[in-house]
């Protein structure tokens, strides 16, 4: 029976490769795998500076603001215009485009309300604060405060005053109005009486809090590799589609490991929401960015800040302001890391889209090229061919 | 023949060197994770703890410095600050955390922690009294 011995030897080594399956997590990567699923993401963070954050009649209210393009200087834009609804809340372009084209771009929107700070260079501590400014920059919405006052009385007064109270008189107000309009409007927010403008400031705020009531509500659909992480868990062995292939199992481990791409994408967003500068190039004939060393100033003398009057939070419950890095060589072109739930479906890549693809990406942190400006997190990495194809089969497993 | 022999030295000096080098070289510092330092001059001892355990990943939470003589007599009337980073990653700490007034027997409270990645982190406490000011240096493995 020389066949059978034949099966009999080759059954043991093939044990003996299972066992030494180079895809195998051992205990420490199963847990760090558990610890980057779904399921372990913290309870939604309270926004006390926000009182209606999770009112529902305010996150409905919010919704239709949100995809209402009449809240722009020329009818069209919304804020669904870049954060589309069947797109992650983006728009797929390098950088985002409303009335004109901006110098970043569009952030996706899923688990927004897990991030201390908002926009690429965090100018903003709040969703609110965040949600005001595209309605008065000229290159998006193009809207001024008194301008979004009046649609508000015009087509939604009832809604608003549920939630927030009657509105102020208005009917005194010019048609268009704010502090970044064009001359005639700044010029026309000056003339208005302190306390108008206070009363607009605080419509104007509102609105951003139902906007942000909105987007509390948009959460990160589960995944393959949380199914993969949650059989885990259970002890069980992935079955079904939850099961990595051996590409996948591959990435996974490149990235909590050698690739130490988990240094920054980690926690179950898959970003430690912090700033970092990876050397990701300029964008030639945009101004000088320096990232987060330049929203240092906008967002403290931001009056819609956690500390300014139109907060509902004590003081000492803005957190993120208050033991915020305010200076240092490291917030030198420093960006947000980016969330990679979704990731793989929304090229181009990084704050203005340099990337157009996943292999780019990946050639970046393998080359970690000098930065334009300040200094690099980077040092370089070899990655084989095949590791960069399993670092990409894996983030594709984060895909909704 | 000449040539292949002084050749055939030298790779052999080569070698005796790098093989000297590697034994007289000290091993690389290991971290030193324990909770409690004496200052470096010596003028205090510093314990450091965490208020959760473990420590979390990517929240604010607090820590609480105890500071003593190192004859073990409660520091009061110190003025703390606390600083730290990643000095494999040549990164500070995310936030700027803040050190409280004295709470009793040589406490203190910091506000305003938060770790965004794991990895080897040190924290620097500095410690300033009318008698004099020091500073103890922490590893922490997370």
């Amino acid at each position: 029976m020389p066949g059978r011995r034949v099966l009999l030897g080759v059954l043991p080594a093939l044990a003996l490769l299972a066992a030494c399956d180079p895809t195998a997590l051992d205990e420490a990567e199963r847990e760090t795998v558990i610890g980057l699923s779904l399921s372990a993401l913290p309870a939604l963070p309270e926004d006390p500076s926000n009182r209606v954050a999770d009112l529902p009649a305010a996150a409905a209210f919010g919704a239709t603001l949100f995809f209402d393009t009449r809240l722009s200087a020329d009818g069209r834009v919304a804020c669904a215009t870049c954060h589309q609804i069947d797109r992650q809340f983006q728009d797929d372009r390098p950088r985002g485009e409303g009335l004109g084209l901006t110098e970043r771009r569009t952030m996706p929107l899923a688990g927004v309300a897990w991030s201390p700070f908002l926009f690429w260079d965090g100018r903003s501590d709040s969703l609110w604060a965040q949600a005001l400014q595209p309605l008065e920059d000229p290159r998006e919405h193009g809207f001024t405060r008194t301008a979004l006052a009046h649609e508000i009385a015009a087509r939604y007064g009832e809604r608003y005053a549920r939630i927030f109270g009657p509105l102020p008189a208005l009917d005194h107000l010019p048609a268009a109005a704010g502090p970044r309009g064009s001359a005639a409007e700044r010029a026309a927010w000056q003339a208005m009486a302190a306390a108008d403008r206070a009363a607009v400031d605080r419509v104007f705020a509102n609105a951003g809090k139902a906007i942000a009531a909105f987007e509390r509500t948009l959460r990160h659909p589960e995944t393959r590799f949380d199914r993969f992480a949650a059989a885990l868990a259970r002890g069980e062995t992935p079955t079904g589609d939850a099961a990595l292939d051996g590409l996948e199992r591959e990435g996974l481990k490149l990235f909590i490991g050698k690739g130490a791409c988990i240094d920054c994408h980690n926690g179950p967003r898959l970003t430690d929401e912090h700033f970092h500068n990876t050397g990701v190039p300029a964008v030639a004939g945009l101004p000088d960015d320096t990232g987060r060393a330049g929203a240092i100033g906008a967002l403290e003398t931001d009056p819609f800040n956690c500390l300014g009057p139109h907060s509902d939070a004590p003081a000492e419950a803005c957190t993120a302001l208050r033991f915020m890095v305010r200076q240092g060589a490291e917030l030198v072109r420093a960006y947000k890391t980016p969330s990679l739930r979704g990731a793989a479906s929304r090229p181009p890549y990084m704050h203005a889209g340099q990337y157009a693809t996943l292999e780019a990406v990946i050639e970046h942190y393998a080359t970690a090229p000098e930065p334009p400006a300040g200094r690099s997190e980077l040092t370089g990495i070899v990655f084989t061919e095949r590791g960069r194809k399993a670092l990409i089969a894996f983030l594709k497993t984060l895909e909704p | 023949m000449r040539h292949a022999i002084t050749a055939l030295g030298i790779a052999v000096a080569v070698v005796a060197i790098y093989l000297a080098v590697q034994l007289f070289t000290p091993p690389p510092a290991e971290p030193d994770l324990g909770p409690q330092k004496s200052s470096a001059a010596g003028l205090f001892t510093v314990a450091l703890a965490p208020e959760r355990e473990p420590v979390p990943m990517n929240a604010l939470h607090g820590w609480t410095v105890t500071v003593t003589t190192p004859d073990g007599a409660p520091v009061t009337d110190a003025t703390l600050a606390i600083d730290g980073g990643m000095p494999a990653h040549g990164h500070g700490l995310p936030t700027a955390p803040t050190v409280g007034g004295h709470l009793g027997e040589g406490r203190y409270r910091v506000e305003g922690m938060r770790f965004n990645m794991g990895g080897l982190w040190e924290l620097r406490v500095r410690v300033e009294t009318p008698r004099g000011g020091d500073e103890a240096v922490f590893d922490l493995m997370l």
